[in-house]
């Protein structure tokens, strides 16, 4: 098994105190924390060869160039994708969303097809839909969920049709921790011709991903739930789609000749990306991707499925007292987001308590509101890990919830 | 230390929430919120959601021909602080009238958003009676946005009145 104590001593925020307490983070689902490795490509950028890319035929520019494009080829193996031109740099998983509903959506969608989504999207993944949906005279329709909180296949397969031109997927639900069986759901997309979009915002962290196994043909995920820098977020595309795409952004970078009166696009990647791109940050998410990949997904999403059980088990004292987890309760169908309702806390007391025991948890609905609301409850608390957690870490927040529990029964 | 140091049986010093949590009318009226019967004939309906949190505050109030406040319905959903906050203030406005409650809902909540003080002004503490207790939220910032929820409602309430 990897070892997590040395794990953590790459990353300097995990020795701070919270309110006189040990840090015990548990809100990776919303951001994780950085490993030295990340920071210091970032010092070293800035420190000794900033500069623009693409462009100069100074030394930086070449150096800077050199080391932005070999992040891109270092994404490129990460989800094993068969080209690096196939990776385009965004901000974050949701404008990869957004300009895929734009760029491929506005020039493929008509009016009377379908897209589908899932009943617990991301707002990321429901709301640019929505908006092409209305645009379009196209329907969105809604693949539902099941008591457990896993996906309901025969819906899925009842609702798929000729008419269904894109199905937009998230793979490991942020709110409830469920992972879904996209490789089988791409199987069915292309069975009728259907696009299929794989959001890997809480996948692609956590676990291998090979976009050529999975034959998705969009896959977008965010760097800083990765251990990379906020602002950096990627859109892979399949090459034959984005060859006929048309850039949603215009301007430098992206041309090859201009005149007055018109221009032409750069080859791909660099059409999509104009203007300065986010140099610092993708080359420190290219640094994240190297110490994820030294660590290896297979044992990052090996030691998670054990941390999870032990979790899964650890909650059943919670659920005892009345405590109500959310998602599937077997370990294989979910990855370590533990979203939980406690009826005689509010989630924000929870939290709040929580946090002057030195334990970040997260509050609300998770930007996920008509799962939430579909769950009959107000807001939810929701712990969620990543490699660095440890086991004592668990027995920390299950104790602390215990306490929590205790501190406003006994209140008076 | 390392995995050690979070072992053990947890001693939890909860002091600085017991500040918050364990004040006596806070704690009253989150457990017996005041005036929580829904009003059906209101004059004035005031609501608020915090799309963020979800938590929801609900206001409804008669006045009389002077415009004042003759009788408060309050109801709400979300944590212990909104609660308990919508409880102390249903009590306050209560036989105000309304130019008085638009003066209340700015001055308390510029004394709520002021970050140089974790006290209320010390002369108006007087004049709030049991609300002053709600200072003791200053110490937790994040958490100020749970009285102001109340007073969003008023506020859009309010608005509507000509």
């Amino acid at each position: 098994m990897l070892n997590v104590e040395n794990i953590r001593k790459d990353f300097p925020i995990l020795a701070r105190e919270i309110h006189g307490k040990p840090l015990v983070y548990m809100d990776n689902a919303a951001t994780t924390q950085k490993p030295i490795q990340v920071i210091d490509s970032l010092v070293d950028y800035y420190s000794n060869y900033n500069s623009n890319v693409h462009r100069g035929v100074h030394l930086l520019s070449m150096e800077a160039t050199e080391q932005f494009e070999l992040a891109r080829e270092k994404i490129a193996n990460f989800i094993n994708s068969k080209n690096p031109e196939s990776i385009i740099w965004t901000r974050n998983s949701s404008e990869s969303l957004n300009l895929v509903a734009y760029m491929w959506g506005r020039a493929n969608i008509k009016s009377g097809d379908e897209i589908l989504v899932t009943a617990m999207e991301h707002h990321s993944n429901l709301i640019p839909w929505q908006e092409l949906a209305k645009e379009k005279g196209a329907f969105l329709k809604i693949i539902p969920i099941d008591k457990n909180g896993c996906l309901d296949l025969l819906a899925y397969r009842e609702l798929i049709t000729p008419k269904t031109k894109l199905v937009s997927v998230v793979h490991v639900s942020n709110a409830i921790g469920t992972i879904n069986p996209v490789k089988e759901m791409i199987q069915i997309a292309h069975q009728v011709g259907a696009k299929f979009l794989l959001d890997g915002a809480q996948s692609a962290p956590h676990m291998p991903i090979d976009v050529q196994e999975l034959d998705c043909d969009f896959l977008v995920f965010s760097g800083h739930k990765m251990m990379g820098p906020t602002g950096i977020g990627v859109l892979f595309v399949k090459k034959d789609i984005l060859d006929h795409l048309d850039p949603l952004y215009t301007g430098g970078e992206m041309v090859l000749e201009v005149t007055y009166e018109t221009a032409t696009w750069a080859p791909i990647p660099m059409k999509f990306e104009a203007g300065t791109p986010n140099i610092a940050d993708a080359i420190a998410l290219g640094a994240a991707v190297d110490y994820l990949s030294q660590i290896g997904m297979d044992e990052i999403h090996e030691y998670e499925k054990l941390i999870t059980a032990y979790t899964l088990d650890k909650f059943s004292v919670l659920e005892e007292k009345g405590i109500i987890l959310f998602g599937p309760h077997d370990p294989l169908l979910r990855g370590a987001i533990f979203s939980f309702y406690t009826p005689d806390v509010h989630p924000h007391d929870l939290g709040t308590i929580m946090d002057h025991m030195g334990i970040a948890l997260r509050t609300g609905h998770h930007c996920a509101m008509p799962l939430v609301k579909s769950l009959g409850v107000p807001a939810t608390a929701r712990a969620s890990l990543y490699v660095y957690n440890t086991f004592s870490e668990v027995d920390t927040f299950i104790d602390g919830t215990i306490e929590a529990l205790r501190y406003f029964k006994n209140g008076s | 230390m390392g995995l050690l140091k979070h072992c053990g049986i947890l001693k939890m010093d909860l002091k600085r929430v017991d500040d918050l949590y364990r004040d006596k009318v806070i704690l009253d009226h989150c457990r017996n919120p005041r005036n929580a019967d829904y009003l059906d004939n209101s004059d004035i309906h005031c609501d608020a959601i915090n799309l963020f949190c979800g938590d929801e505050v609900h206001i409804q109030i008669n006045v009389d021909d002077f415009r004042k406040i003759t009788n408060v319905g309050y109801q709400s959903e979300g944590c212990a602080i909104n609660q308990a906050a919508g409880s102390l203030i249903s009590e306050y406005i209560k036989d105000l009238d309304l130019s008085q409650v638009r003066n209340f809902i700015s001055e308390f909540s510029k004394m709520l958003e002021d970050k140089s003080a974790l006290d209320f002004d010390e002369e108006l503490m007087p004049k709030l009676g049991d609300l002053t207790v709600l200072h003791r939220v200053k110490e937790f910032p994040i958490r100020i946005k749970c009285v102001l929820l109340s007073m969003t409602a008023l506020e859009t309430g309010l608005d509507k009145v000509k």
